[in-house]
Formats: C-alpha cells, structure tokens, sequence
C-alpha cells in the first residue's frame, strides 16, 4: 500500500483541481510521488492512475518518457552535471568524471557508499557560467574539477553530520 | 564604431543591488501600475497597441505576437487559454532564467495584461522541470500577487476575474514546442501535433483557442501596455522593434545576458567589445547566433547579397563581425536569431567534436514520432561519435549530411529542421575540417583542451 505522507496528499488534492481534466494533473503527481518516495514504482504508477480515474499505461507511458521520472531508487544526493554543448566547451566532461572519481561510482549508478548518484543531464539553461551541475534543487555555477572536488567533500561532510545527529 | 549601451527594458532591475523577487519591491518600483491602467482600457486597444508594437516572438521563431493573437478564434464560444512557454531549454538561451528568478512579478503583470487583452480566464506556466527553485518562486509570485487582487476573481474591483497556476515539466526538450507542451499540459507524452489543423489559435489546449507565448515575449507586453505600441515601435530597428536580450556564453572573457536594442548592436560589438573578446592566446573560429539548432557561422566569411533599407535595395558585403544582430540580418544571411542564445567557439575546439556533442543532445530529444527524425538524429550521433570514439573516414562529412538533408521538412515539427542545421552547417561551412579529421585525430591533443563527447 502506498504510504504517502500528510503533506504529499494534501498537495494531491490541491493540485487536481488546477485542470478541467483529471488527466493533466499526471505530470504534477508523479513529480510529488517522486519527491515523497524517492522514485516511481510499478505500485506508484497504479495508484496515481487510479486517483486520475486512468489506465496505468497512460502512467507508465509518461515515466518512460520524461528523463526526469526514475523506476529505481538513486542515491541521497542527486548531481546533475550538464553535459551539452557550452557547459562541454568549458570543461563539463571533466567536472562530471571528478564527481565520479570522488565517489567512486559510474554514470548513473547509485555510488557504494550510498551517499549519490551521479548523472550527465542536457543543458540546465545557465550557459553564461558553465559548467554547471544541479545538486538536488541548487545549481552551482563554474563547476571546474577543483569545485566538484570541494562539492563532494561538503557532501561528505554534510553526510557526517547527519549520521552523527541520528 | 563602439558598441552602444544596453538598453535594459525587462532586465532594468537585475542585478539592482538591494531589488528583491517580492511584491512589495516590484510594487515599489512601479510594478502592477500598468495593470492597473489597462483594465480600464478596452481590450481590443491593447491588442491594438501590441500589433502597432511590431513585437516578435522571444522563444524562436520570431513570429509577430499581434498577429498570433489575432489568429484566436474567438467565436467558438469556448474558453481561451494562455500558456506561457517557460520551458527554455535551447541551449544556450538562459534568459528567461533570470527573469523568473529575479523579477516573477514583471512576468505575472505581462500575463494578466495578455489574459485581459484576450479575455483569457486561465493561464499555466509551463516551467522546465530542471527549474525547481524558478517554480517555488512563480508559486510564491501568484500567491502574493493573488492576496493583493492582482490576479484570481474580480481583479482590482473590475468583475474581471484570471487564474495562473504553474505547469512544471520533467526534463524533455520537446516540450518547448508549442504543440508539444500543450500535450504535455494535458497529461500525455509531448508528441507534437500536425499543423493543419492543430493551430493553437484554433485547437489548442482541450481543444480550445489557445495563446502560446514566450516569458521574455510577455514581458514586452507589460512594456507595450505602458508606453503604448507606437512609442514602443521606435525602440529597436524597422520589423525588429523592441529590445532583445543576448545571451552569450563559451569561449569569451565576459559571458553573460546583454541587453540591447535590436539590430542596434552588430556581432563584432558584442563579442569583441562587450563580452571582451576571445580568451587570451586564442581566435574566434566559430559562433552559434540564436541557439544550438541555429546554423553556424565561421569567422573569416563574408556575406554578400541584397536587402532592404527603406523602400529601396541596396548592396550588402559584410563580415561575420558586421552582421546586426536582429532577426531578419541574421535570417538573410542564412541563420536565425532564434531564441537569443549565443554559443561561441575558438580555435581550441574541433567542429567535429562540437557537432558529437550537438548531435547526442539532438539524439536524446527526439519525441520518437517521425522516423526521419528519430533515426537520422540517432545516425547523426552515432557517426560523429564514432569518429570521434572509433574510425573516422574523410567521406563521413558527406554521410552526414545525406543523413541531414533526409530530415528536414518531412517531420511533423521543426525539431527536424532543429537537428538538422547544426549538421548541414558544420559540414557546408568546415568541410575540409571534417575531411582532415581522420589524419588530425592521430596528433596529439593539446594540454586542457577538453573532451565534448
């Protein structure tokens, strides 16, 4: 059974009504379903489908669809390096390889420690300070390999200091 | 010839010292006034002013904003919408960015006085997913312009009544095209739809009229609506009215948004005078004008031919540098202005690794519904990743671009002429480069110049 928090429900029912149309709320749901539980399961997918009156292949069309929407968990800290043309042009590709250096994980992967997943995503629309990279919703700008090196280490830090609170 | 100021219209407030993205601050400095002023007006004079405007679109295409808000049908008895394409996801465009972050307020007031202008009771913004903090900042925008009666029932006493609610996306390019964001409003995958007969004017969001305008393209309007469309029309150049912001980015000492009368400032200027020119030791070789699906132009080209000045036509033999940077010069000389985004490249970069890089991203964007263009950009990636990664043959330029010439005109959007360009462009214009680069990869690479694929 899903278990939504209070908060993530009450959003639900707030945003339905923006539309005259169930239908158009998919996208605003899956964003809130994925922000409560981390990614879109097989048991997400039937239950928004369900709350907007849809078949689940109208759900699941759109997960596979929209890179934004993940099937599987990533890790507690999401980097989004961008990787097209401007931010490439400026060094991009070796920001990106640092990131995956300092965690010791590939593209895409949740790192062994838990702590990230590293990605490559297209242009994050600030060109005029490339390279930049989206570390779960803060965009950091002029990200050379030496800012990426010290990124990760406030991460591990931040990390640290979580784990030592619990 | 120097460059000539920046006239800054929508960015007059960025990068104010002390100029906050609340209500209170815009109000301060005269926001909502203009609102108020116009629903006093009848509608039709706005519509007026904003054809009189010679205003075009910001988002690309340059299509004249009174005219498209004219083409609504407005006799199906059915209710019109208006989405406000926020989804800036060109690369190399990163204005709209600023303008959400920085200034929403300015935004909402363009919005309300379009929805006035067209009797339009509801709008979504259309906001990029990879935008999260841009979209807590609409909501927030909304909920305060709301609370003082700017937007939501009965505004400002006048029985008139609009609601703005924010639409956020989830990473695809696609959705930027018109047709494809409606799509994606309605719930499904951002497939475009045909046009005929899918115009949004007449068939658009639930198949109502729809108005689908850009974020720097509504702005304007606030502008219009305040100093009205002829005075507005003088701002700028003939058929290129108004102000443009200029974003450029890559290889100059001083990146970044530029705000300028359009067709006032010529390329030379901009690069060389306002963002400082190359880096040091380097040259130019290269510039994208309006965003990546722009066609290139190389440094060293001349462009010559006829244009209009006036009545008459008179002779033109211009450099790259030389070009104004409006949207018919650049038309003419056989790019686009587009969406303002301006990619520059020196001569540390190899054009075929700069097209991999183009042609991946192109690849990724495809929505899949056309096969000239879901397969040719996918070959198109795949052979300049191969010569970059693989073996590079010196007939591969010629391959791709009988791959390219295949694409455009024979898919259902312009994403096919958008990931065509780029290739054309690269092998029409750096032929020889790409016929060297079997021999030039064997050399080695110089020191710090990086990887673009």
């Amino acid at each position: 059974m899903m278990n939504l928090q209070s908060e993530t429900l009450r959003k639900i029912d707030e945003v339905i009504p923006h539309y005259p149309v169930k239908r158009s709320a998919a996208l605003p749901l899956l964003h809130l379903v994925q922000e409560d539980q981390g990614f879109i399961s097989n048991e997400a997918i039937e239950w928004i489908a369900a709350r907007l009156e849809l078949q689940p292949i109208n759900i699941y069309e759109l997960v596979t669809f929209y890179p934004m929407f993940r099937q599987k968990p990533i890790g507690r800290r999401h980097i989004k390096v961008c990787r097209t043309l401007s931010c490439a042009i400026m060094g991009g590709y070796r920001t990106c390889s640092e990131f995956q250096k300092q965690f010791g994980t590939g593209l895409g992967e949740v790192s062994p420690d838990g702590e990230v997943t590293v990605e490559f995503v297209e242009c994050l629309a600030s060109c005029g300070t490339a390279p930049v990279v989206l570390i779960d919703d803060v965009l950091h700008e002029k990200v050379d390999a030496e800012r990426a090196r010290e990124l990760s280490e406030k991460i591990r830090s931040e990390a640290r200091a979580s784990r030592g609170n619990t | 010839m120097p460059a000539p100021e920046q006239f800054r219209l929508i960015f007059r407030h960025i990068d104010e010292p002390g100029y906050t993205n609340d209500l209170d601050c815009y109000v301060r400095n005269g926001g909502y006034e203009t609102l108020r002023k116009s629903v006093a007006r009848k509608p039709e004079e706005i519509v007026d002013d904003v054809k009189k405007s010679g205003l075009r679109g910001r988002g690309g295409a340059g299509f004249p904003c009174g005219v498209k808000w004219t083409l609504l049908d407005r006799k199906s008895g059915k209710p019109i919408y208006l989405v406000v394409n926020a989804d800036e996801s060109e690369p190399g465009t990163f204005k709209d960015r600023y303008i959400i972050h920085k200034d929403p307020h300015q935004l909402l007031e363009g919005i309300m006085i379009t929805c006035f202008a067209n009797k339009v009771e509801r709008a979504y913004i259309y906001i990029r997913g990879e935008f999260p903090e841009g979209a807590k900042i609409l909501e927030k925008a909304i909920a305060e312009a709301r609370a003082a009666n700017f937007v939501g029932p009965n505004i400002l006493g006048t029985g008139y009544g609009c609601e703005i609610y924010v639409h956020r996306g989830a990473g695809a390019y696609i959705c930027g095209e018109e047709t494809g964001l409606i799509e994606s409003i309605e719930g499904k995958r951002p497939y475009p739809r045909i046009k005929p007969p899918y115009f949004p004017a007449v068939l658009g969001l639930y198949q109502c009229p729809t108005i689908v305008n850009n974020v720097e393209t509504l702005c304007h309007v606030r502008h219009i609506a305040e100093r009205g469309g002829e005075a507005y029309s003088k701002i700028g150049t003939p058929n290129n009215t108004g102000t443009r912001i200029l974003c450029v980015s890559g290889h100059v000492r001083r990146p970044g948004y530029y705000e300028f009368e359009v067709g006032k400032i010529t390329m030379g200027q901009l690069l060389n005078e306002v963002c400082g020119g190359p880096l040091p030791g380097r040259s130019f070789k290269a510039v994208i004008p309006g965003g990546s699906s722009a066609k290139v132009l190389k440094f060293g080209e001349r462009y010559k031919g006829k244009r209009k000045v006036g009545a008459e036509m008179v002779d033109y033999d211009w450099s790259l540098e030389d070009i104004p940077m409006d949207f018919d010069s650049l038309a003419m000389i056989g790019s686009m202005g587009g969406s303002g985004g301006v990619i520059v490249m020196d001569d540390s970069v190899s054009m075929v690794e700069a097209l991999a890089n183009i042609n991946a991203f192109y690849s990724h964007e495809s929505c899949g519904q056309c096969t000239p263009c879901r397969e040719g950009s996918l070959w198109m990636k795949k052979i300049t990743g191969r010569m970059v990664h693989g073996q590079a043959r010196a007939e591969d330029g010629a391959l791709l671009k009988s791959v390219a010439d295949q694409i455009a005109g024979r898919t259902i959007c312009a994403f096919g002429e958008a990931c065509a360009w780029p290739t054309q462009s690269f092998v029409a214009k750096f032929g020889d480069e790409f016929k060297a680069y079997p021999e030039s990869k064997k050399a080695k690479r110089a020191d710090g110049v990086p990887d673009l694929v």
